[in-house]
């Protein structure tokens, strides 16, 4: 089960994407991050906190929580669903640009459903998209702004991104088999 | 192994009868559920993908414009298709019995029926022989779960916890399907459950349903961080259960006075529709202790839960 990122690893990638969000929008001015719940939520509140040491300026953050458009509900007439959890965007996202934050970037599902479900509060300036590991295995055509690390896997392999915020400590692990 | 990255949970029944059966856990993954689905009520676009795709029949055989609306608004949020039986304008009239009027519109492939009836067990009985998934919004005097969760949910948003909190129903428990599921859900919780009445409207067996029996209003109010009220159901009443609605008012009514007997925070709750000047003071339904409205603004989002957590199962793999 070898351990991919250790939390020194993950700290110095965060520092760098907040860097690189920097440079690339010349500042921090209309921005905003929005996190997926789970742990893209807290990767989003890590990476405006960098953010403001770098700028001063605070950028607001948001949780999305993506479930109710996932594109496998209601695929069986009976049977267990997804827990829904809150979103919470207490900002309007008209004209702002993006930062959409997710831990792990596999199928691309998660990122369109995400995608669909900020276009239903509102019309952003464009959105742009952060992970943490990027592990390929597209199964829609997404792509990244700004990746924390890329790690080629097999489809049977599951990546595991654990944060201090959910799990106790930081680490990114590669595990074989398994539901992640 | 750590938790899966999407927590999966499910109902154990596939239909809501009642919330007799329904565990603490089970109740408390409906108000979870309810919780995020609020959120949606105050967006712009007022609507989620969910339900896309699956119709729900709104079958009341039972005049409700609260019940029913709120049914609906819960259904379109969540973007199913949505379809309105009326009984004055059914074949019901014409003489139709409801087990054939309800496998007609099973005909037609709803996925989900939303059944009022004034026959208690109407629902068991629809469960029984329909396909699709069936929503009690009250039957009879036997149960109206959604009300007992939007009721608890309204709860939940003021006090830390349902456990350990004195909650007094008050008004006509004889006739009150809300006050059994209430019962139900409460006790479930672990409340501390009073029921207050005169003495003709107690039913016999009440305390076996684990709940404190009274006819003096000022006992069950006393100290209580909820106070209930039930309206007098005339429609449902064949006999003198008391000499008159003043009577009725001057010993059970809730006035602001009698309300200082409870705690300080005290909620004031009430299924509607009420009887202003019969089993509420119109000073107290209006007043600062009152969580009416936002019980009536709460069941869209118990509804739209309990729609969600019915309507079909995913597939249990990542997608991330």
């Amino acid at each position: 089960m070898p351990v991919v990122m250790d939390a020194d690893r993950i700290g110095r990638t965060l520092t760098r994407i907040a860097h690189e969000i920097v440079e690339r929008n010349k500042g921090v001015e209309a921005l905003a991050l929005v996190g997926v719940r789970t742990r893209g939520v807290h990767i989003a509140r890590r990476l405006a906190r960098t953010l403001k040491e770098i700028t001063g300026d605070d950028v607001p953050t948001g949780a999305l929580d993506i479930t109710l458009y996932r594109d496998d509900l209601m695929r069986h007439t009976v049977g267990p669903q997804p827990l829904v959890r809150s979103t919470e965007i207490p900002f309007s996202i008209d004209n702002r640009k993006i930062l959409l934050v997710d831990d792990v970037l596999y199928t691309g599902r998660t990122v369109r459903a995400a995608l669909d479900a900020l276009i239903d509060f509102g019309r952003p300036a464009s959105i742009q998209l952060i992970v943490l590991v990027d592990r390929g295995h597209r199964e829609l055509p997404v792509k990244a702004d700004y990746v924390g690390k890329n790690l080629p896997t097999q489809l049977e392999e599951s990546v595991q991104v654990r944060l201090q915020e959910t799990d106790g400590e930081d680490e990114v692990v590669l595990r074989e088999g398994g539901a992640a | 192994m750590s938790a899966p990255a999407t927590a999966i949970t499910a109902l154990r029944s596939r239909h809501l009868l009642g919330i007799a059966g329904m565990t603490p856990e089970e109740i408390t993954l409906v108000l979870d559920t309810a919780t995020a689905m609020k959120e949606i009520g105050s967006r712009t676009v007022k609507k989620v993908p969910a339900l896309r795709g699956k119709t729900v029949v709104n079958l009341f055989f039972e005049p409700s414009t609260r019940t029913r609306t709120s049914f609906e608004i819960a259904e379109k949020r969540l973007s199913a298709d949505t379809l309105n039986v009326a009984i004055g304008t059914s074949s019901v009239v014409k003489g139709e019995t409801l087990v054939d009027t309800a496998l007609n519109i099973e005909a037609m492939q709803p996925d989900m029926i939303v059944l009022r009836h004034s026959s208690s067990g109407t629902c068991h009985l629809l469960s029984r022989i329909c396909k699709s998934a069936i929503i009690n919004a009250g039957d009879g005097t036997h149960e109206h779960p959604t009300q007992a969760l939007l009721d608890a949910f309204t709860i939940r948003e003021r006090k830390p916890t349902l456990a350990g909190l004195k909650v007094a129903i008050v008004g006509d428990l004889l006739h009150s399907r809300v006050l059994r599921s209430n019962i139900l859900l409460l006790t479930t919780m672990g409340a501390d459950v009073w029921v207050c009445g005169p003495p003709t409207l107690i039913p016999a067996d009440i305390r076996r349903f684990g709940v404190t029996a009274t006819s003096r209003i000022d006992e069950a109010v006393e100290g209580a961080d909820v106070v209930m009220m039930l309206r007098i159901q005339l429609e449902r009443m064949e006999g003198a259960y008391f000499p008159s609605l003043r009577e009725y008012f001057n010993v059970f009514g809730m006035t602001e006075a009698r309300l200082r007997l409870a705690k300080p925070d005290v909620l004031i709750m009430h299924p509607g529709p009420m009887n202003r000047g019969v089993e509420i003071a119109s000073e107290v339904a209006d007043g600062p202790y009152s969580v009416i409205l936002d019980q009536v603004a709460n069941g869209v989002a118990v509804r739209m839960a309990v729609l969600y957590l019915l309507a079909g199962g995913a597939d249990h793999e990542e997608t991330t």
